[in-house]
């Protein structure tokens, strides 16, 4: 059980080098605009949008406590409309079956919908060691497969690159087309489209992930803002969706429910532009649609979750707001999490699936503002989480001992409040004499991670309650 | 909430390490503004509300820390924190750490009689006006943990919207995080600078004289920025502003 790619140990090298970086530093900037901003507005214009996600709340719990039930009524539901369930364990076994599956197509072209499941497992690399060809079709995926890079963030998987970047990445890799400048959106939008074109038509099999299986209907469903998702299930002679088993809901007014919260927390949209259903595939009177129908529910480390702290992560709707939200991602953004899903959400997913070890320092890098929990659509306790991760890492022993042995010292001064008051006071009384007169240390020992960037304000003189102690009494 | 008592209410500061530690003036000056709003302030024996150790996944070691707070403030109408972090502490968190302990009843009765002092004075004392006066343009940065965990946004805007001679320029971006994060600032310090410069940038381009908040630990690290770079925007806690101590030298700045 693993999530691709996975480099998050180094998160400390990958968060500073992304620090250093000029231009993803201005990247950054529009995400606060383009996203955050426009949920806000979003959240204004709707009177129930409170009540409307604590529905959500309700229905998501509901199904996860009943998880079980409502996945085997998708999978019945999903089998009596002509399509296939498949269940995969973990990372491999999903690979396996779609692998399995494109063999017996004998497809050389796989057109790809967004799907972070897809990235989870790593299905790219996979299926070209095994001579295909999978080309992304969403242009955000798209671009960045050009970069041989992964997504940064969930819902905007290149936010990290400018138009230069793009123009650049665009030139590389469509030597047959006219070289486009960074200015001209359009010009790339075009040769995107001309591109994916052909390959749409040629496409084999096409893979989507899906926003929600509903198990009342069978349907899996795609939320996206360009279409291309649509023609990746609808043309190829296979459709195969990519979905965690937590994105199950029981009913379409389910559905609709919780996609009144989706676009709006998302981009801020009341509805993306696509919001496609699919169930089974092409029925005989159809004018198009796949021949064959699959889905591949993924558990990968989701049940072991079930019962456990972190287990309301299984709520999360992928919309991506957190991100938004979030300063830490907003300073060093996707890349430097070092897995598949960055940000708030990916500092809880990402040591959930993939075990604390692998990822110890995402819980950490946070200053528990809270801002995710304020914004999620899904009231998803992050913090909560976050901290639940850093008590797991005391409890199994991972804790550095210094900063261990650093705790216990000062609980134990602290436990004995007579006692913490006389040293408070010596030690401000020494400090304050060295620091009172310019107000401040520019350095000053063991505190080099405070003092190397910023200056320490100097203590007054004697502690409050050594002053207050001694005050005049009226 | 407030009863038609005819005795003033008993308070107890919550002084919190850092104004114990730092900056005094901040403890003297939440007195100063209690006990003009009618209250009787006592300041009993304390140490620190152990939140430290809970951000840090010391729950054990949090709750021995705690344990002396509860000892500490019982028996108080009210406890009143100059600080959005600590007082959220209590109030948000102490429900949760002792969960399931013989002490939970306890945490959860400190937790109901604790409060950040701007929001205590709006909205315990009444307090509309503030008798003070100072020429100045301030800008007034939210503390995470006011505004997400001790219901504290608009009653300090209120309080120092009623300071003559004052004027609020607001800053972008603030109710974003400054970066602080207690022990975060420590462990990452390059992100936590980064946050902290943004933070500073936000409230040197409103113009703004004074850069307010209500929490020390936001104040340090905003004002360890400024003061590095040389800025002569000066940063002072909430408290004093209220209570009218601009003779104090400002923070991370030493006498002139």
């Amino acid at each position: 059980m693993t999530v691709h790619n996975l480099t998050s140990r180094n998160f400390r090298e990958k968060s500073t080098s992304a620090l250093e970086d000029a231009v993803l530093q201005g990247n950054l900037v529009k995400l606060k605009d383009n996203f955050l901003a426009r949920r806000t507005k979003a959240k204004a214009s709707l009177p129930e949008f409170d009540d409307l996600r604590d529905a959500s709340v309700v229905i998501k719990k509901h199904t996860i406590a009943h998880l079980d039930l409502y996945l085997e009524a998708f999978e019945a539901s999903v089998k009596a409309s002509g399509g296939q369930v498949h269940w995969a364990r973990d990372d491999t076994e999903a690979r396996a079956i779609v692998l399995e599956i494109c063999k017996a197509e004998n497809a050389k072209t796989v057109t790809k919908g967004k799907t972070m499941v897809g990235e989870e497992i790593g299905i790219n690399p996979f299926l070209e060691a095994h001579g295909m060809t999978p080309i992304e079709t969403d242009l955000g995926e798209y671009i960045i497969q050009l970069a041989d890079e992964p997504p940064s963030h969930i819902i905007a998987p290149a936010i990290h690159k400018n138009r230069q970047q793009v123009a650049e990445l665009f030139n590389e890799h469509h030597p047959h087309l006219e070289p486009r400048d960074a200015d001209d959106v359009d010009g790339m939008l075009a040769d995107a489209r001309t591109v994916l074109r052909e390959e749409f038509l040629k496409a084999d099999v096409g893979i989507t992930g899906a926003n929600f299986l509903i198990a009342e209907t069978g349907q899996t469903v795609i939320v996206t803002n360009e279409g291309n998702g649509d023609l990746t299930q609808l043309l190829p002679r296979v459709h195969i969706a990519l979905a965690g088993i937590e994105k199950v809901v029981p009913t379409l007014e389910d559905t609709m429910t919780i996609m009144r919260v989706l676009a709006r927390s998302a981009t801020g949209q009341e509805m993306s532009s696509y919001t496609t259903f699919s169930a089974g595939g092409r029925r005989k009177g159809d004018l198009d649609g796949p021949e064959a129908f699959h889905v591949v529910l993924l558990d990968n480390g989701r049940s072991k979750l079930l019962g456990t702290p972190t287990e309301d992560i299984l709520r999360c709707i992928r919309c991506g707001c957190c991100l938004n939200a979030c300063p830490v991602y907003g300073k060093i953004g996707g890349h430097a999490y070092g897995s598949t899903y960055s940000g708030p959400v990916g500092a809880i997913l990402t040591p959930s699936l993939a075990g604390l070890s692998e990822a110890h320092h995402l819980p950490q890098a946070s200053s528990l503002c809270g801002r995710c929990e304020e914004v999620c659509p899904m009231r998803i306790p992050i913090p909560k989480m976050l901290r639940h991760f850093r008590e797991e890492e005391v409890a199994s022993g991972m804790a550095p001992a210094s900063a261990r042995r650093g705790i216990a010292l000062w609980a134990w001064f602290a436990s004995r409040p007579g006692l913490y008051r006389t040293m408070t006071s010596l030690t401000t009384g020494v400090l304050s004499r060295f620091g009172r007169k310019r107000g401040r240390f520019s350095s000053l020992p063991m505190a080099g991670a405070w003092t190397s960037t910023r200056d320490l304000a100097s203590p007054q003189g004697r502690s409050f309650q050594s002053q207050w102690a001694k005050r005049p009494k009226s | 909430m407030t009863e038609p008592s005819t005795s003033p209410p008993r308070v107890a500061l919550l002084v919190t390490c850092l104004v114990d530690l730092v900056r005094p003036s901040v403890g003297f000056a939440a007195v100063k503004l209690l006990e003009e709003a009618g209250c009787v302030v006592e300041v009993p024996l304390q140490s620190c509300c152990g939140q430290p150790a809970y951000n840090s996944g010391e729950r054990d070691k949090a709750r021995q820390v705690a344990m002396t707070m509860l000892d500490a403030f019982e028996g108080y109408d009210h406890v009143v924190a100059p600080s959005g972090s600590c007082a959220g502490m209590v109030i948000k968190h102490y429900p949760d750490l002792f969960e399931g302990t013989p002490d939970a009843a306890r945490a959860q009765d400190l937790a109901d009689r604790t409060f950040e002092l701007t929001r205590y004075l709006v909205e315990q004392c009444g307090v509309t006006d503030i008798a003070s006066k100072l020429d100045s343009t301030i800008t007034y940065h939210d503390s995470c943990s006011c505004l997400r965990e001790a219901g504290t946004r608009e009653q300090p805007r209120q309080l120092l919207g009623s300071v003559d001679g004052l004027t609020l320029t607001e800053a972008r971006d603030r109710e974003v995080c400054c970066g602080f994060g207690g022990t975060f600032a420590a462990k990452y310090p390059a992100i936590s600078t980064a946050m902290a410069t943004d933070k500073a940038d936000r409230m040197e381009e409103t113009g703004a004289q004074i850069a307010v908040a209500a929490d020390m630990g936001c104040l340090l690290n905003i004002a360890g920025i400024l003061k590095r770079r040389g800025s002569k925007m000066q940063v002072r806690h909430v408290a004093e502003i209220l209570a009218g101590d601009a003779k104090t030298p400002a923070i991370g700045e030493g006498k002139t």
